[in-house]
C-alpha cells in the first residue's frame, strides 16, 4: 500500500539559547486507509510529531512528505490549501468557533475554499452530523452545546472536505468514557467507510488497543512499534 | 473573501457591547466633527455675509483726471460678459459734498445710483426704516444718524451745498438704516440725474460696482476684468484686497478648527485600532483554528479590515445623524432674544459627506493593524497553549 505520511529524519530543537530537543532522528511511515494511534507520557514529544505532521509546525531537519509530496519546504500559502483539502485535525480542545452554529461550524473547512455550497455539501453536512448524533443541536451555536456534542461536531467538521488524513490529538481528553467509546467507534467507522487514513494521539491504553497499529513515543524517540 | 465578511460580521455580533462601543467612539467623533466644522463655517459665512455681503466686492474707478468713466455703459456691458459668476452691475455718482443745516455744516457723501441696481447690492428697501426709494430727480434718502443730526424727517427738505458753492435742496422720501454708522451717517443717496447735477458729472459716473457669486473668488475676477476691460485709465479693486485682517482672521479660525476635527479624528482612530487589536487577541483562539483548517492570511485578515469597515460605516451613518441632531438642537436652544440662532448654522452637505467618508477611511486604516497582527499570528501558538 502506499504511503500517505512519510517522515524522514525529523528532528526537533526548540529555543535559541537554551536548545530543547523534542524529537530525535524519527523515521516513519503510515499507510493509506489505516487506523493509527500514538502512545507516550506526558511531555514525550507526541504533539509535536503529529503538528509537524499536519504541517502546523516545521521540524528543524528532516523531511515531511503528505501525499507523496514534500511539505517541510512549502510556503504558507500553499500549506493552507494543503491543510484546507487533505487533512482534517480534531484537538483535545475542540475548537469550534463560538459565534457559529454546529453545521456552521461543519461547513466552514469547505467554505474556506469555496463561498457557495451546493447542494450536495449541504447535504453531506447534514450526512456527518447525522453520522456523529446531532441532528437534534445542529442550529445551536456551539456554546449551547455539551464538551461531547462539541467534540463530535469538531469531528464531522474534520471531514468535511474528505480528507485523506485525520490527525486527532487527544479528542476524547476531557470527555467521559462512555462518550469516547462512542466518540471511538465513530472514527473507526468513518475509517471503514470512507478509507480515511487516522493518526490519533491517546493516553487511553484499551483506546490504543482497538486501533491497527501503537506507536509509543518517549523521550523523543520511537519505543514500540506494534502492527496488528 | 464573503467568508472573511461573514465571520466579521458575526464577530462584530457576538461582542455587542465592544462593537456598539467603537460604533458610539465614531459616532461621536464624526457628530463632532460635523457640529464643530458647521458651526465654523457658519461663522464664516455670515462674519463674510456681514462684512461685504451688502457691499460691492469689485469697484471699478477711473483713475483719470476727473475721476469719471464716460463710457460706462461700455464697462458695464463688458463686465456682464466676462463671467456667470459676476452679478448684481450697478453704476454710481459718488462725490463729496456739504450739509448745511442751519446752525451747522458737515460733509456728506452724494452716491447716485439706478436706485433698482444698487438696491441689490446695498438693499436700501430692506434697510429704510420708512419711505420709499428717491426715485426722483431732487429726491432722497439719508441714514437714520444723519436725520437725527439735521432733524430732517421724512418729507423735509435738506440742504446739499455743491462743491461750487451751489445750494440744492433735497427732499427725504426716506430714512434707512444699513447697520453700519458711517453709512448711516454721511449718504445721502439720490438717483443718478440728481447726483450727477450736484456733482456737475454731466452723464458720466464715478465707478461701477459688482457681486460676485462666489466672493472668495473676487480678486481673481478683478484680475481677469482688468485684463479684459477695452476703457483705458480705469482700476479693478477687490473686497480681498482691501480687507486682509479680516482674511487673515479667518484663516486662522479656519486653520484651528481644522487641528480640532484632525485631533479628534486621530481619537478615534487609536480608539478603533486599539479595541480592534485588543479583539485580535480575543479571537486568537478563532483565528488559530480558522488557519489550521486552511484559511488563507489574507482572508484572515480581511474579517479585521471589514470589521473595521462596517464599524466606519455604522459609525459614520449615526455620527451624522447625531450630528444634525446637535445643529438641530443648537439652532434651537442656543437663540438669539429674537429668534435667530446665535451663530448661523452652514450646512455643506460636501463637508458632512466628506467627514463621513473620512471616520470610514480611518476605521480602515485603523483596522490595518490588527489586519497585520492576525496576518502573523501563528496557529501552531493557540494550538499547544489551549
Ligand atoms: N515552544 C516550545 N519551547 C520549548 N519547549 C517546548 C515548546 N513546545 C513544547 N516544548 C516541550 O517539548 C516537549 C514535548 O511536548 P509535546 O509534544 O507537547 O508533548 P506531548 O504532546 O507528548 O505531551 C515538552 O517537554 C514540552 O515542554
Ligand atoms: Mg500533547
Amino acid at each position: 500500500m502506499a504511503n500517505i505520511v512519510e517522515l524522514k529524519n525529523i528532528n526537533k530543537i526548540y529555543g535559541d539559547k537554551i536548545k530543547t530537543q523534542v524529537l530525535y532522528d524519527i523515521n516513519l511511515r503510515f499507510e493509506e486507509n489505516s487506523f493509527n494511534s500514538i502512545i507516550g507520557e506526558s511531555g514525550s514529544g507526541k504533539s509535536t510529531l503529529l503538528n509537524i505532521i499536519g504541517t502546523l509546525d516545521k521540524p528543524t531537519n528532516g523531511e515531511v512528505f503528505i501525499d507523496q509530496n514534500r511539505t517541510d519546504t512549502l510556503d504558507k500559502k500553499a500549506l493552507s490549501v494543503l491543510r484546507n483539502q487533505t487533512m482534517g485535525f480534531i484537538f483535545q480542545f475542540h475548537y469550534l468557533l463560538p459565534e457559529f452554529t454546529a453545521k456552521e461550524n461543519v461547513l466552514m473547512p469547505y467554505k474556506i475554499n469555496s463561498y457557495k455550497v451546493p447542494k450536495e455539501v449541504d447535504e453531506w453536512a447534514d450526512e456527518l452530523i447525522n453520522l456523529v448524533g446531532l441532528a437534534k443541536v445542529k442550529n445551536n451555536l456551539a456554546t449551547d452545546m455539551s464538551g461531547g456534542q462539541q467534540q463530535r461536531t469538531a469531528i464531522a467538521r474534520a471531514l468535511i472536505n474528505k480528507p485523506k488524513i485525520i490527525l486527532a490529538d487527544e479528542p476524547t481528553g476531557n470527555l467521559d468514557s462512555d462518550t469516547t467509546e462512542n466518540v471511538y467507534s465513530i472514527l473507526k467507522n468513518i475509517n471503514k467507510n470512507f478509507k480515511t487514513t487516522f493518526i490519533i494521539i491517546t493516553h487511553d491504553q484499551r483506546i490504543a488497543e482497538k486501533t491497527d497499529r501503537i506507536i509509543e513515543i518517549k523521550d523523543g524517540r520511537i519505543n514500540l512499534d506494534l502492527r496488528k | 473573501m464573503r467568508l472573511s465578511f461573514d465571520i466579521a460580521l458575526r464577530f462584530l455580533k457576538s461582542g455587542k457591547g465592544q462593537t456598539l462601543l467603537i460604533i458610539l467612539g465614531i459616532s461621536v467623533g464624526v457628530a463632532v466633527q460635523m457640529f464643530i466644522g458647521s458651526l465654523i463655517q457658519g461663522l464664516q459665512i455670515s462674519l463674510v455675509d456681514t462684512t461685504i455681503g451688502s457691499s460691492s466686492q469689485i469697484t471699478i474707478s477711473s483713475v483719470n483726471k476727473d475721476k469719471t468713466i464716460k463710457n460706462w455703459e461700455r464697462v458695464v456691458y463688458e463686465a456682464n460678459l466676462l463671467s456667470p459668476n459676476i452679478k448684481n452691475i450697478s453704476v454710481s455718482a459718488d462725490g463729496p459734498a456739504n450739509i448745511d443745516y442751519e446752525e451747522d455744516i458737515d460733509s456728506v457723501l452724494i452716491r447716485g445710483f439706478n436706485l433698482d441696481d444698487a438696491d441689490r447690492i446695498y438693499k436700501f428697501k430692506e434697510g429704510l426704516l420708512e419711505g420709499s426709494l428717491p426715485f426722483k430727480k431732487d429726491e432722497t434718502i439719508i441714514g437714520k444718524e444723519l436725520s437725527t443730526k439735521s432733524k430732517a424727517k421724512l418729507n423735509d427738505k435738506i440742504v446739499i451745498v455743491t462743491p461750487s458753492g451751489e445750494q440744492i435742496k433735497l427732499k427725504v422720501t426716506g430714512i434707512f438704516d444699513l447697520e453700519v454708522s458711517s453709512l448711516n451717517d454721511t449718504w445721502v443717496v439720490t438717483n443718478l440725474e440728481t447726483a450727477q447735477e450736484i456733482l456737475s458729472l454731466d452723464s458720466n459716473v464715478t465707478s461701477v460696482e459688482m457681486q460676485v457669486s462666489d466672493v472668495f473668488k473676487a480678486d481673481e475676477i478683478a484680475k481677469q476684468l482688468k485684463y479684459t476691460l477695452s476703457i483705458e485709465d480705469t482700476k479693478v479693486d477687490n473686497w480681498k484686497d482691501q480687507n486682509q485682517s479680516l482674511l487673515s482672521g479667518l484663516n486662522g479660525q479656519s486653520v484651528s478648527s481644522y487641528m480640532i476635527q484632525v485631533f479628534v479624528l486621530v481619537a478615534v482612530l487609536l480608539g478603533i485600532s486599539s479595541v480592534l487589536a485588543i479583539s485580535v487577541v480575543q479571537r486568537s483562539k478563532q483565528l488559530g483554528i480558522l488557519k489550521a483548517m486552511g484559511i488563507k492570511d489574507k482572508d484572515a485578515s480581511l474579517i479585521f479590515v471589514f470589521q473595521g469597515l462596517m464599524l466606519g460605516l455604522i459609525g459614520a451613518i449615526i455620527g451624522v445623524c447625531f450630528g444634525f441632531a446637535l445643529l438641530y438642537v443648537f439652532t434651537k436652544f442656543a437663540v438669539k432674544p429674537d429668534g435667530n440662532p446665535v451663530v448661523p448654522i452652514f450646512i455643506n452637505k460636501g463637508f458632512i459627506a466628506l467627514s463621513g467618508m473620512f471616520a470610514i477611511l480611518s476605521a480602515t486604516i485603523a483596522s490595518l493593524i490588527p489586519a497585520r497582527l492576525s496576518s502573523k499570528l501563528n496557529p501552531i501558538e493557540v494550538i499547544k497553549n489551549g
